[in-house]
Protein backbone atom coordinates (compact mmCIF):
# COMPACT_ATOMS: atom_id res chain seq x y z
CA UNK A 1 0.00 0.00 0.00
CA UNK A 2 1.23 3.80 -1.18
CA UNK A 3 0.14 7.22 -0.86
CA UNK A 4 0.83 9.84 -2.92
CA UNK A 5 3.62 12.09 -1.68
CA UNK A 6 3.91 15.77 -3.19
CA UNK A 7 6.86 18.30 -2.24
CA UNK A 8 5.51 21.72 -3.47
CA UNK A 9 7.59 24.70 -3.15
CA UNK A 10 6.18 28.14 -5.02
CA UNK A 11 8.75 27.82 -7.53
CA UNK A 12 7.50 24.27 -9.17
CA UNK A 13 7.21 20.80 -7.44
CA UNK A 14 10.27 19.52 -6.32
CA UNK A 15 9.19 16.15 -6.05
CA UNK A 16 5.65 13.84 -6.92
CA UNK A 17 5.41 10.10 -6.52
CA UNK A 18 3.97 7.42 -4.72
CA UNK A 19 5.78 6.25 -1.15
CA UNK A 20 5.00 4.62 1.95
CA UNK A 21 6.21 6.63 4.68
CA UNK A 22 7.49 10.11 5.12
CA UNK A 23 9.14 11.56 8.79
CA UNK A 24 9.14 15.12 9.17
CA UNK A 25 9.23 17.52 12.23
CA UNK A 26 6.13 19.94 13.39
CA UNK A 27 6.58 23.58 14.73
CA UNK A 28 6.89 22.31 18.38
CA UNK A 29 5.60 18.93 17.98
CA UNK A 30 9.06 17.00 17.12
CA UNK A 31 9.21 14.28 14.50
CA UNK A 32 5.73 12.74 13.14
CA UNK A 33 5.64 9.76 10.91
CA UNK A 34 3.03 9.16 7.69
CA UNK A 35 1.97 6.01 6.66
CA UNK A 36 -0.62 5.51 4.02
CA UNK A 37 -3.98 5.62 5.36
CA UNK A 38 -2.97 8.13 8.21
CA UNK A 39 -6.08 10.44 9.81
CA UNK A 40 -7.02 14.16 8.35
CA UNK A 41 -4.01 15.98 9.16
CA UNK A 42 -2.63 19.89 9.11
CA UNK A 43 0.39 20.49 10.25
CA UNK A 44 3.06 23.74 10.17
CA UNK A 45 6.52 22.51 10.35
CA UNK A 46 10.29 23.48 11.19
CA UNK A 47 13.26 22.98 9.43
CA UNK A 48 13.82 19.30 9.23
CA UNK A 49 15.35 16.95 7.54
CA UNK A 50 12.40 15.15 5.84
CA UNK A 51 12.83 11.86 4.86
CA UNK A 52 10.54 10.01 2.29
CA UNK A 53 10.50 6.72 1.57
CA UNK A 54 9.37 5.35 -1.94
CA UNK A 55 8.05 2.04 -3.09
CA UNK A 56 10.89 0.83 -3.84
CA UNK A 57 12.39 1.10 -0.49
CA UNK A 58 15.05 3.62 -1.27
CA UNK A 59 14.90 6.74 0.86
CA UNK A 60 14.76 10.47 -0.62
CA UNK A 61 16.10 13.00 1.91
CA UNK A 62 15.01 16.50 1.81
CA UNK A 63 15.63 19.35 3.42
CA UNK A 64 12.44 21.17 4.49
CA UNK A 65 12.67 25.46 5.93
CA UNK A 66 8.96 25.77 7.53
CA UNK A 67 6.21 25.23 5.81
CA UNK A 68 2.62 23.37 6.35
CA UNK A 69 1.79 19.36 5.68
CA UNK A 70 -1.42 18.74 4.60
CA UNK A 71 -2.84 14.84 5.04
CA UNK A 72 -5.78 13.46 3.26
CA UNK A 73 -6.24 9.93 3.00
CA UNK A 74 -3.88 8.95 0.55
CA UNK A 75 -1.92 11.91 -0.18
CA UNK A 76 0.94 13.85 1.72
CA UNK A 77 1.53 17.67 0.60
CA UNK A 78 4.53 19.18 1.59
CA UNK A 79 4.52 22.95 0.77
CA UNK A 80 7.50 25.00 1.89
CA UNK A 81 9.13 28.24 0.99
CA UNK A 82 12.27 26.63 0.87
CA UNK A 83 13.11 22.89 0.25
CA UNK A 84 16.07 21.02 -1.36
CA UNK A 85 16.33 17.69 -2.46
CA UNK A 86 18.85 16.29 -0.77
CA UNK A 87 21.56 15.61 -3.66
CA UNK A 88 20.97 19.23 -4.78
CA UNK A 89 22.52 20.73 -1.55
CA UNK A 90 25.69 22.24 -1.46
CA UNK A 91 27.57 20.64 1.56
CA UNK A 92 30.09 23.12 1.72
CA UNK A 93 28.00 26.04 2.00
CA UNK A 94 25.81 24.17 4.38
CA UNK A 95 29.01 23.86 6.08
CA UNK A 96 29.98 26.93 5.97
CA UNK A 97 26.67 28.74 7.07
CA UNK A 98 26.66 25.95 9.80
CA UNK A 99 30.33 27.18 11.44
CA UNK A 100 29.23 31.07 10.87
CA UNK A 101 25.62 30.34 12.77
CA UNK A 102 27.94 28.69 15.66
CA UNK A 103 29.98 31.62 16.05
CA UNK A 104 27.14 33.96 16.04
CA UNK A 105 25.34 31.62 18.60
CA UNK A 106 28.26 31.86 20.98
CA UNK A 107 28.66 35.62 20.48
CA UNK A 108 25.01 36.27 21.60
CA UNK A 109 22.16 34.12 21.50
CA UNK A 110 19.77 35.71 18.71
CA UNK A 111 16.91 34.06 16.95
CA UNK A 112 18.62 35.01 13.52
CA UNK A 113 21.22 32.57 14.17
CA UNK A 114 19.69 30.17 15.76
CA UNK A 115 17.31 29.43 12.60
CA UNK A 116 20.10 29.29 9.98
CA UNK A 117 21.68 26.64 12.33
CA UNK A 118 19.13 24.65 11.81
CA UNK A 119 18.40 25.65 8.52
CA UNK A 120 22.06 24.23 7.98
CA UNK A 121 21.94 21.22 10.14
CA UNK A 122 18.75 20.54 7.85
CA UNK A 123 20.66 20.50 4.87
CA UNK A 124 23.64 18.95 5.90
CA UNK A 125 21.36 16.16 7.63
CA UNK A 126 19.38 15.95 4.30
CA UNK A 127 22.72 15.49 1.98
CA UNK A 128 24.26 12.74 4.02
CA UNK A 129 24.57 13.13 8.05
CA UNK A 130 26.05 16.06 10.14
CA UNK A 131 29.16 15.14 10.33
CA UNK A 132 29.82 14.72 14.37
CA UNK A 133 26.54 16.90 15.30
CA UNK A 134 24.30 14.83 17.13
CA UNK A 135 20.89 13.91 15.32
CA UNK A 136 18.46 16.59 16.32
CA UNK A 137 20.72 18.95 18.05
CA UNK A 138 18.49 21.65 16.89
CA UNK B 1 20.43 68.86 -56.56
CA UNK B 2 18.14 65.69 -57.74
CA UNK B 3 21.41 63.60 -56.40
CA UNK B 4 21.25 65.07 -52.31
CA UNK B 5 17.96 64.28 -52.22
CA UNK B 6 18.54 60.99 -53.33
CA UNK B 7 21.88 60.58 -51.12
CA UNK B 8 19.36 62.03 -47.92
CA UNK B 9 16.46 59.20 -48.77
CA UNK B 10 19.32 56.39 -48.87
CA UNK B 11 20.58 57.34 -44.81
CA UNK B 12 16.88 57.36 -44.05
CA UNK B 13 16.41 53.96 -45.33
CA UNK B 14 19.49 52.61 -44.08
CA UNK B 15 18.62 53.78 -40.44
CA UNK B 16 15.06 52.76 -40.87
CA UNK B 17 16.57 49.08 -41.57
CA UNK B 18 18.89 49.41 -38.71
CA UNK B 19 16.05 50.11 -36.37
CA UNK B 20 13.46 47.16 -38.45
CA UNK B 21 16.53 44.93 -36.83
CA UNK B 22 16.42 45.92 -33.41
CA UNK B 23 12.54 45.49 -33.42
CA UNK B 24 12.75 42.31 -34.89
CA UNK B 25 15.41 40.73 -32.24
CA UNK B 26 13.35 42.26 -29.60
CA UNK B 27 9.97 40.71 -31.09
CA UNK B 28 11.90 37.23 -31.11
CA UNK B 29 13.23 37.70 -27.63
CA UNK B 30 9.94 38.69 -26.20
CA UNK B 31 8.27 35.69 -28.18
CA UNK B 32 10.59 33.02 -26.55
CA UNK B 33 10.23 34.62 -23.21
CA UNK B 34 6.56 34.35 -23.43
CA UNK B 35 6.84 30.17 -23.25
CA UNK B 36 9.19 30.92 -20.14
CA UNK B 37 7.25 32.91 -18.10
CA UNK B 38 4.19 30.91 -18.82
CA UNK B 39 5.78 27.84 -17.44
CA UNK B 40 6.46 29.51 -14.56
CA UNK B 41 3.33 30.79 -13.56
CA UNK B 42 2.08 26.67 -14.76
CA UNK B 43 4.57 25.91 -11.83
CA UNK B 44 3.52 27.95 -9.52
CA UNK B 45 -0.31 26.94 -9.73
CA UNK B 46 0.41 23.29 -7.44
CA UNK B 47 1.87 25.61 -4.86
CA UNK B 48 -1.18 28.08 -4.46
CA UNK B 49 -3.80 25.49 -5.28
CA UNK B 50 -2.76 23.53 -2.28
CA UNK B 51 -2.53 26.70 0.38
CA UNK B 52 -5.43 27.86 -1.10
CA UNK B 53 -7.16 24.02 -0.02
CA UNK B 54 -5.17 24.12 3.65
CA UNK B 55 -6.35 27.72 4.32
CA UNK B 56 -10.18 26.64 3.17
CA UNK B 57 -9.71 23.45 5.57
CA UNK B 58 -8.28 25.54 8.42
CA UNK B 59 -11.65 27.64 7.99
CA UNK B 60 -14.10 24.56 7.81
CA UNK B 61 -12.22 23.28 10.94
CA UNK B 62 -12.98 26.88 12.76
CA UNK B 63 -9.51 27.75 12.79
CA UNK B 64 -10.22 31.26 14.84
CA UNK B 65 -7.21 33.30 14.37
CA UNK B 66 -7.05 36.79 16.19
CA UNK B 67 -4.79 37.58 13.12
CA UNK B 68 -6.02 41.32 11.37
CA UNK B 69 -5.49 39.69 7.90
CA UNK B 70 -8.26 37.89 7.89
CA UNK B 71 -10.97 39.92 10.36
CA UNK B 72 -10.19 43.49 8.31
CA UNK B 73 -10.66 46.56 9.82
CA UNK B 74 -14.06 47.50 10.75
CA UNK B 75 -13.14 51.06 9.64
CA UNK B 76 -11.52 51.54 6.41
CA UNK B 77 -9.09 54.66 6.14
CA UNK B 78 -6.45 54.04 3.87
CA UNK B 79 -6.39 51.51 0.82
CA UNK B 80 -2.69 50.69 -0.83
CA UNK B 81 -2.46 49.83 -4.04
CA UNK B 82 0.38 47.33 -5.41
CA UNK B 83 0.86 48.26 -8.77
CA UNK B 84 2.73 45.76 -10.93
CA UNK B 85 4.77 47.53 -13.91
CA UNK B 86 7.53 46.70 -15.66
CA UNK B 87 10.55 48.22 -15.68
CA UNK B 88 11.48 49.56 -19.32
CA UNK B 89 8.88 50.49 -21.43
CA UNK B 90 8.72 49.75 -25.55
CA UNK B 91 5.51 47.40 -24.70
CA UNK B 92 2.88 48.93 -26.22
CA UNK B 93 -0.18 49.62 -23.90
CA UNK B 94 1.39 47.73 -20.57
CA UNK B 95 2.31 50.55 -18.55
CA UNK B 96 -0.19 52.85 -19.38
CA UNK B 97 -3.02 50.48 -18.86
CA UNK B 98 -1.98 49.58 -15.41
CA UNK B 99 -1.06 53.17 -14.47
CA UNK B 100 -4.51 54.23 -15.91
CA UNK B 101 -6.30 51.41 -13.45
CA UNK B 102 -4.56 52.13 -10.47
CA UNK B 103 -4.88 55.86 -10.97
CA UNK B 104 -8.29 55.77 -11.51
CA UNK B 105 -8.96 53.93 -8.29
CA UNK B 106 -6.88 56.11 -6.45
CA UNK B 107 -8.84 59.31 -7.57
CA UNK B 108 -12.13 57.47 -6.83
CA UNK B 109 -10.60 56.76 -2.99
CA UNK B 110 -9.87 60.49 -2.58
CA UNK B 111 -13.29 62.00 -3.95
CA UNK B 112 -14.66 59.21 -1.59
CA UNK B 113 -12.84 61.17 1.00
CA UNK B 114 -10.54 58.31 1.86
CA UNK B 115 -7.07 57.81 2.51
CA UNK B 116 -4.77 56.10 -0.10
CA UNK B 117 -1.19 54.43 -0.81
CA UNK B 118 1.03 53.37 -3.23
CA UNK B 119 3.27 50.28 -3.70
CA UNK B 120 4.60 50.37 -6.69
CA UNK B 121 6.79 47.67 -8.31
CA UNK B 122 8.69 48.46 -11.38
CA UNK B 123 10.32 51.33 -12.73
CA UNK B 124 7.47 52.75 -14.96
CA UNK B 125 5.37 53.07 -12.04
CA UNK B 126 7.61 54.31 -9.54
CA UNK B 127 8.01 57.12 -12.16
CA UNK B 128 4.54 57.72 -13.12
CA UNK B 129 3.25 58.17 -9.96
CA UNK B 130 6.43 59.60 -8.46
CA UNK B 131 6.37 62.75 -11.04
CA UNK B 132 2.13 63.28 -10.70
CA UNK B 133 2.84 63.91 -6.60
CA UNK B 134 1.24 60.47 -5.32
CA UNK B 135 2.42 59.57 -2.30
CA UNK B 136 4.25 55.82 -2.68
CA UNK B 137 5.06 53.95 0.70
CA UNK B 138 7.62 51.83 -1.07
CA UNK B 139 8.77 50.92 -4.58
CA UNK B 140 9.99 47.79 -5.89
CA UNK B 141 12.23 47.30 -8.83
CA UNK B 142 14.50 45.45 -10.86
CA UNK B 143 12.84 41.97 -11.58
CA UNK B 144 9.75 42.71 -13.76
CA UNK B 145 10.60 40.41 -16.40
CA UNK B 146 11.72 37.39 -14.22
CA UNK B 147 10.10 37.69 -10.74
CA UNK B 148 11.65 35.22 -7.61
CA UNK B 149 9.52 33.98 -4.79
CA UNK B 150 12.27 35.80 -2.58
CA UNK B 151 11.17 38.98 -4.41
CA UNK B 152 7.92 38.27 -3.84
CA UNK B 153 8.19 37.37 -0.22
CA UNK B 154 9.85 40.65 0.68
CA UNK B 155 6.91 42.82 -0.95
CA UNK B 156 4.94 40.61 1.11
CA UNK B 157 6.38 40.80 4.66
CA UNK B 158 6.32 44.34 3.91
CA UNK B 159 2.89 44.72 3.14
CA UNK B 160 1.94 42.47 5.75
CA UNK B 161 3.92 44.68 8.40
CA UNK B 162 2.81 47.95 7.11
CA UNK B 163 -1.16 46.64 7.81
CA UNK B 164 -0.97 44.99 10.80
CA UNK B 165 1.18 48.17 11.90
CA UNK B 166 -2.21 49.76 11.19
CA UNK B 167 -0.66 52.09 7.99
CA UNK B 168 -2.68 50.12 5.36
CA UNK B 169 -6.48 49.48 6.11
CA UNK B 170 -7.16 47.21 2.98
CA UNK B 171 -4.69 46.35 -0.01
CA UNK B 172 -5.31 45.64 -3.40
CA UNK B 173 -2.97 44.13 -6.18
CA UNK B 174 -3.61 46.17 -9.81
CA UNK B 175 -1.68 44.04 -12.01
CA UNK B 176 -2.04 42.48 -15.95
CA UNK B 177 -3.63 38.99 -15.68
CA UNK B 178 -2.27 36.73 -18.17
CA UNK B 179 -4.93 34.59 -19.80
CA UNK B 180 -3.43 33.65 -23.03
CA UNK B 181 -0.59 34.72 -25.55
CA UNK B 182 -3.30 36.81 -27.17
CA UNK B 183 -5.19 38.09 -24.75
CA UNK B 184 -4.60 39.86 -20.99
CA UNK B 185 -6.32 42.16 -18.66
CA UNK B 186 -5.58 44.78 -15.99
CA UNK B 187 -7.35 43.24 -12.98
CA UNK B 188 -7.77 45.11 -9.32
CA UNK B 189 -7.74 42.18 -7.02
CA UNK B 190 -8.40 42.76 -3.15
CA UNK B 191 -5.32 41.23 -1.25
CA UNK B 192 -5.72 41.81 2.66
CA UNK B 193 -7.78 41.25 4.56
CA UNK B 194 -8.42 37.81 3.28
CA UNK B 195 -11.91 37.31 3.68
CA UNK B 196 -14.06 34.08 2.78
CA UNK B 197 -14.50 35.09 -0.49
CA UNK B 198 -11.05 36.44 -1.22
CA UNK B 199 -9.48 32.85 0.18
CA UNK B 200 -11.92 31.04 -1.95
CA UNK B 201 -11.49 32.57 -4.98
CA UNK B 202 -7.96 32.19 -5.24
CA UNK B 203 -6.04 34.05 -8.47
CA UNK B 204 -9.21 34.40 -10.73
CA UNK B 205 -10.50 30.93 -10.15
CA UNK B 206 -14.10 30.07 -9.17
CA UNK B 207 -14.06 28.80 -5.75
CA UNK B 208 -15.48 25.18 -5.95
CA UNK B 209 -17.98 24.59 -3.08
CA UNK B 210 -16.69 21.31 -1.40
CA UNK B 211 -17.41 22.61 1.91
CA UNK B 212 -15.59 21.32 4.93
CA UNK B 213 -13.62 17.96 4.45
CA UNK B 214 -13.20 15.37 7.12
CA UNK B 215 -11.79 16.09 10.74
CA UNK B 216 -8.74 16.90 10.68
CA UNK B 217 -5.73 16.95 13.38
CA UNK B 218 -3.36 19.86 13.84
CA UNK B 219 -0.45 20.42 15.01
CA UNK B 220 0.18 22.77 16.84
CA UNK B 221 -3.13 24.05 16.76
CA UNK B 222 -5.22 25.90 14.34
CA UNK B 223 -5.00 29.23 15.30
CA UNK B 224 -1.24 29.18 15.39
CA UNK B 225 -1.17 27.11 12.03
CA UNK B 226 -3.45 30.06 10.36
CA UNK B 227 -1.14 32.85 12.18
CA UNK B 228 1.55 31.27 10.17
CA UNK B 229 0.04 30.13 7.40
CA UNK B 230 -1.70 34.01 6.39
CA UNK B 231 1.75 35.60 5.04
CA UNK B 232 2.52 33.19 3.46
CA UNK B 233 -0.84 32.98 1.42
CA UNK B 234 -0.22 36.86 0.75
CA UNK B 235 3.24 36.17 -0.16
CA UNK B 236 1.87 33.24 -2.87
CA UNK B 237 -0.71 35.55 -4.03
CA UNK B 238 1.65 38.48 -4.58
CA UNK B 239 3.98 35.61 -6.51
CA UNK B 240 1.08 34.30 -8.65
CA UNK B 241 0.45 38.47 -9.58
CA UNK B 242 3.80 38.96 -10.09
CA UNK B 243 4.50 35.96 -12.64
CA UNK B 244 1.09 36.79 -14.36
CA UNK B 245 2.44 40.42 -14.69
CA UNK B 246 6.14 39.55 -16.25
CA UNK B 247 4.17 37.38 -18.89
CA UNK B 248 1.60 39.71 -19.99
CA UNK B 249 4.82 42.35 -20.23
CA UNK B 250 6.62 39.90 -22.96
CA UNK B 251 3.25 39.15 -24.68
CA UNK B 252 2.78 43.07 -24.90
CA UNK B 253 6.31 43.52 -26.36
CA UNK B 254 6.22 41.11 -28.15
CA UNK B 255 2.81 42.23 -30.25
CA UNK B 256 4.46 46.05 -30.11
CA UNK B 257 7.83 45.60 -31.54
CA UNK B 258 5.63 43.32 -34.25
CA UNK B 259 4.22 45.99 -35.20
CA UNK B 260 6.75 48.35 -35.21
CA UNK B 261 8.82 46.00 -37.18
CA UNK B 262 5.91 46.19 -39.63
CA UNK B 263 5.78 49.66 -39.61
CA UNK B 264 9.47 49.94 -40.67
CA UNK B 265 9.09 47.91 -43.54
CA UNK B 266 6.62 49.57 -44.85
CA UNK B 267 8.25 53.00 -44.46
CA UNK B 268 11.25 51.23 -46.26
CA UNK B 269 9.10 50.37 -48.98
CA UNK B 270 7.78 53.83 -49.37
CA UNK B 271 10.91 55.59 -48.57
CA UNK B 272 12.57 53.55 -51.47
CA UNK B 273 9.83 54.51 -53.96
CA UNK B 274 10.42 57.74 -53.49
CA UNK B 275 14.30 57.07 -53.65
CA UNK B 276 13.80 55.35 -56.88
CA UNK B 277 11.84 58.45 -58.26
CA UNK B 278 14.88 60.95 -57.38
CA UNK B 279 17.42 58.85 -59.03
CA UNK B 280 15.55 58.47 -62.17
CA UNK B 281 15.28 62.16 -62.01
CA UNK B 282 18.69 62.67 -61.72
CA UNK B 283 19.79 60.53 -64.24
CA UNK B 284 17.74 61.60 -66.99
CA UNK B 285 19.46 65.21 -65.77
CA UNK B 286 22.55 63.86 -66.15
CA UNK B 287 21.60 62.22 -69.97
CA UNK B 288 20.69 65.56 -70.93
CA UNK B 289 23.41 67.21 -69.50
CA UNK B 290 25.66 64.97 -71.00
CA UNK B 291 23.62 65.45 -74.32
CA UNK B 292 24.00 68.82 -74.44
CA UNK B 293 27.63 68.70 -73.49
CA UNK B 294 28.37 66.77 -76.57
CA UNK B 295 26.28 68.73 -78.68
CA UNK B 296 28.01 72.07 -77.93
CA UNK B 297 30.90 70.50 -78.62
CA UNK B 298 30.36 68.87 -82.07
CA UNK B 299 27.16 70.33 -83.73
CA UNK B 300 25.14 67.67 -85.01
CA UNK B 301 27.27 65.21 -85.43
CA UNK B 302 26.63 64.23 -81.51
CA UNK B 303 22.91 64.15 -82.05
CA UNK B 304 23.11 61.02 -84.28
CA UNK B 305 25.43 59.11 -82.51
CA UNK B 306 23.14 59.67 -79.15
CA UNK B 307 20.32 58.39 -81.28
CA UNK B 308 23.02 54.91 -81.99
CA UNK B 309 22.99 54.25 -78.50
CA UNK B 310 19.46 54.17 -78.26
CA UNK B 311 17.69 56.85 -75.68
CA UNK B 312 14.10 55.50 -76.54
CA UNK B 313 11.41 58.28 -75.74
CA UNK B 314 14.46 60.66 -74.52
CA UNK B 315 15.93 61.56 -78.10
CA UNK B 316 13.23 63.57 -79.32
CA UNK B 317 13.00 65.60 -76.18
CA UNK B 318 16.79 65.69 -76.04
CA UNK B 319 16.76 67.22 -79.57
CA UNK B 320 14.86 69.64 -78.31
CA UNK B 321 16.68 70.64 -75.40
CA UNK B 322 20.25 70.28 -76.61
CA UNK B 323 19.18 72.95 -79.53
CA UNK B 324 18.25 74.81 -76.96
CA UNK B 325 21.27 74.59 -74.83
CA UNK B 326 23.09 75.12 -77.65
CA UNK B 327 23.36 78.65 -78.20
CA UNK B 328 24.48 78.56 -74.46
Amino acid sequence: MSMKVEVVSPERVLFSGEATQVITRTLGGGEIAFLPGHAPFLGALTESHTRITLVDGTVLDVAVHGGFVDVSGTRVSILSDVAEIGDEIDRARALRAKESAEEAIAREHDAEAISALSRAHARLSASGGLAGTPQGAH
Amino acid sequence: MAGGQERILRGRIRSVQATKKITRAMELIAASRIVKAQQRVAAAVPYSEQITEVVKDLAAAGGSSQSPLLAGRAEVKTTAYVVITADRGLCGGYNSGVQRAAEGEVKAAVLAGKDYSLVTIGRKAEGYFKFRGYQIATSYSGFSDSPTYAQAREIGQDVVARYVAGEFDRVELVYTRFISAGSQEVVLRPLVPLDRETVAGGDGKASDATGATADYEFEPDPGTILDTLLPRYVEARIYAALLNAAASEHAFRQRAMKSATDNAEELIKNLSRIMNRARQDSITTEIMEIVSGAEALSGGKAVREVQLIELGPLTSESLVTSTQHSGD
